[in-house]
């Protein structure tokens, strides 16, 4: 690996942070009760990896992670586009974005848990094991809806996306674990204006006050 | 003989027994529980929106964690109450129904829009307070379902009011604008909280009492309230917007009345953000009916 | 499906009811147990049960004096003091049985 680490650890946090973001806004309002307590607890997980890989990397750049997780412009943000679509009553969408994330983050994780980088390959081997209970949540959902034609259609619309996730180098295994032919990926690219609109919502309160505030 | 059946009831109620499930209850008390019950779990459920909306907006990384996980726990209190009332006979998907459709009631602390990140901090600190004292008094309910899923709620919400007080020492201790957030959330909170508790009946007239139900009347519940908080707001140096507040010599807190008629008002439904929550709560229902169908078909 | 939920606090304490709650099948009860009854460390443990395999049993009739099967049918104290002074063993009161 010849990239900055601080790039690729910005690349990981920014994805957690954002999908975290995204489904914590099915807090209260998911399909059913057990179901919304659950999926909380994933968005609340997702945001807790984005904070330690954001600690990681604020101790590399002398900053800390709430300066990266918030303080940033938009088009500095790297999450893959996956991650930043508002989805908010498109529970279709919600599981196969959760599915195809948690498959695609289980490939760049065992990945991850070889690197050489032994503070990387430890903080890979504590996220993936949240990560398998997300798995099983995300697996046993997709198992449930999977002859749903809101389902299949969502699946589909989002294949491309979740190639986009992983570096080119691991996208045949994401294609080999869910058992589909790799497509032409939709890559990371400066975030569009569906990210800004989030942006400027979960930044508004810390920007009503002058850099350094406490919260 | 069920008139002697329930006098037999109510003695042992009103010396401190507790009842299951699968005993033998009077109509009334079934009635009554039910329609308690059940209202105390439609305000958990509406208790998330006021929040819910700020989730989003969190400023910090861990206030986000603290506030989701808090508005988390609100939603699993809706689902162990909703529980309670099921076993007595009321499905869930009804008191869902019947809460969208503005036929049963909800409390009226969550009939009000939410405008800062102050107000976050002064409804996790100060209205969890009020409820947390409702609440305590529940845990000797005569009914022991619902008493013992008091127990977990309960353990739940002391950390809500830490979070919230939390919250509002980092702004009070923040800049002039940040202490100016709390002071008007805490400003346009006064009057939901003072009405929070409802109106001060007599104990011998609440049937809430009578049946043991509750175990603490609504003045009592206030004023402990304003005994434990009012002194807590103060020493911050915020002010309440009620020139009559003071405690006596007696160790009581006057207050100037509040209008109950504007309670009344906001509980059924005329409160500032009444139609606009439910609207919500029943857009997103309807967006999710399917799963509920292919997922939970008895529940919804 | 209601799902009923018992949970161990500590290693070596009993398992004593949590609650209740809906779930598609066994797998999402299970995911859901853990969620109601340990996000927050507080179990050690769950037993998870669909709530039809409970069996509750609720009367135990007890017409015929079976006191002989607790320590309460038992009454030692007179006995055992006629036969320590038959003995010649008698000592200071509250050494004995009850």
């Amino acid at each position: 690996m010849t990239r900055p680490r601080t790039d690729l650890l910005l690349e990981l946090a920014d994805d957690e942070l954002i999908l975290g973001w995204r489904d914590s806004e099915w807090t209260g309002i998911a399909p059913f009760l057990e179901e919304d307590v659950a999926f909380s607890s994933i968005a609340q997980n997702e945001i807790g990896h984005a904070r330690a890989l954001y600690e990681l990397a604020a101790r590399d750049l002398g900053t800390d992670a709430d300066v990266l997780a918030f303080d940033r412009r938009p088009e500095e943000y790297c999450c893959a586009p996956l991650v930043q679509a508002g989805l908010v009553g498109d529970w279709a969408g919600t599981i196969a974005r959760h599915f195809l994330y948690e498959a695609a983050d289980a490939v760049r994780i065992e990945a991850l848990k070889a690197s050489p980088d032994a503070e990387l390959a430890g903080i890979a081997a504590k996220i993936d094991r949240e990560e398998t209970y997300h798995r099983l949540h995300a697996e046993m959902w997709e198992l449930r809806l999977r002859d749903e034609p809101r389902f299949r259609a969502a699946f589909e619309v989002r294949w491309p996306l979740a190639l986009g996730v992983l570096a080119p180098d691991l996208r045949p295994r994401l294609a080999e674990r869910v058992g589909r032919e790799e497509v032409e990926p939709v890559e990371r690219s400066t975030p569009g204006t569906e990210f800004e609109a989030l942006w400027n919502e979960m930044t508004m309160v810390r920007r009503s006050a002058p850099t350094g505030a406490q919260w | 003989m069920s008139d002697a059946r329930t006098a037999e009831f109510l003695e042992f109620v009103q010396a401190g027994g507790q009842v299951e499930t699968d005993d033998w209850l009077p109509e009334e008390y079934r009635k009554r529980l039910i329609k308690f019950i059940e209202m105390h779990g439609n305000s958990e459920l509406m208790g998330v929106l006021p929040e819910r909306d700020w989730i989003l907006r969190a400023p910090t990384l861990q206030r986000k964690l603290a506030l989701t996980a808090k508005i988390q726990d609100e939603v699993g209190h809706c689902q162990l109450i909703y529980r309670v009332v099921e076993d007595l006979g009321k499905p869930r998907a009804q008191c869902l129904d019947d809460l969208i459709s503005g036929k049963s009631k909800f409390h009226n602390v969550f009939h009000y829009p939410t405008r800062s990140w102050g107000d976050v901090g002064v409804i996790a600190w100060l209205v969890d307070a009020a409820a947390i004292i409702s609440q305590k008094a529940l845990l000797k309910c005569s009914y022991a379902p619902y008493a013992r899923v008091m127990k977990k709620v309960c353990w739940e919400e002391s950390f809500h009011i830490l979070h919230g007080r939390d919250t509002v020492l980092a702004m009070v201790t923040g800049t002039p604008e940040q202490f100016e957030l709390v002071q008007e959330a805490v400003t346009r909170w006064w009057e939901p909280l003072m009405h929070f508790h409802g109106t001060p009946i007599p104990a011998d007239e609440d049937p809430m009492l009578h049946w043991r139900i509750k175990s603490q009347g609504n003045e009592e519940a206030r004023q402990q309230f304003l005994d434990g908080y009012v002194p807590q707001i103060l020493e911050l140096g915020l002010e309440l917007p009620d020139p009559n507040l003071r405690k006596n010599e007696g160790g009581l807190w006057e207050y100037t009345e509040p209008d109950w008629e504007k309670l009344t008002a906001v509980v059924t439904g005329h409160g500032p953000a009444s139609q606009e929550r439910l609207a919500f709560r029943r857009l997103s229902r309807a967006d999710v009916d399917w799963v509920s169908r292919v997922m939970l078909p008895e529940a919804a | 499906m209601i799902y009923e939920v018992f949970r161990q606090e500590r290693k070596g304490q009993p398992f004593v009811h949590g609650g209740s709650f809906h779930a598609p099948d066994q797998a999402f009860a299970d995911a859901y147990a853990r969620e109601f009854y340990a996000r927050r460390q507080e179990s050690v443990a769950l037993w998870v049960v669909p709530r039809e395999q409970i069996v509750e049993i609720d009367e135990f009739p007890d017409e015929f004096d079976l006191k002989y099967r607790r320590v309460d049918g038992y009454s030692i104290k007179a006995r055992l003091a006629i036969a320590r002074e038959r003995a010649g063993s008698a000592t200071s009161p509250g050494t004995d049985g009850g």
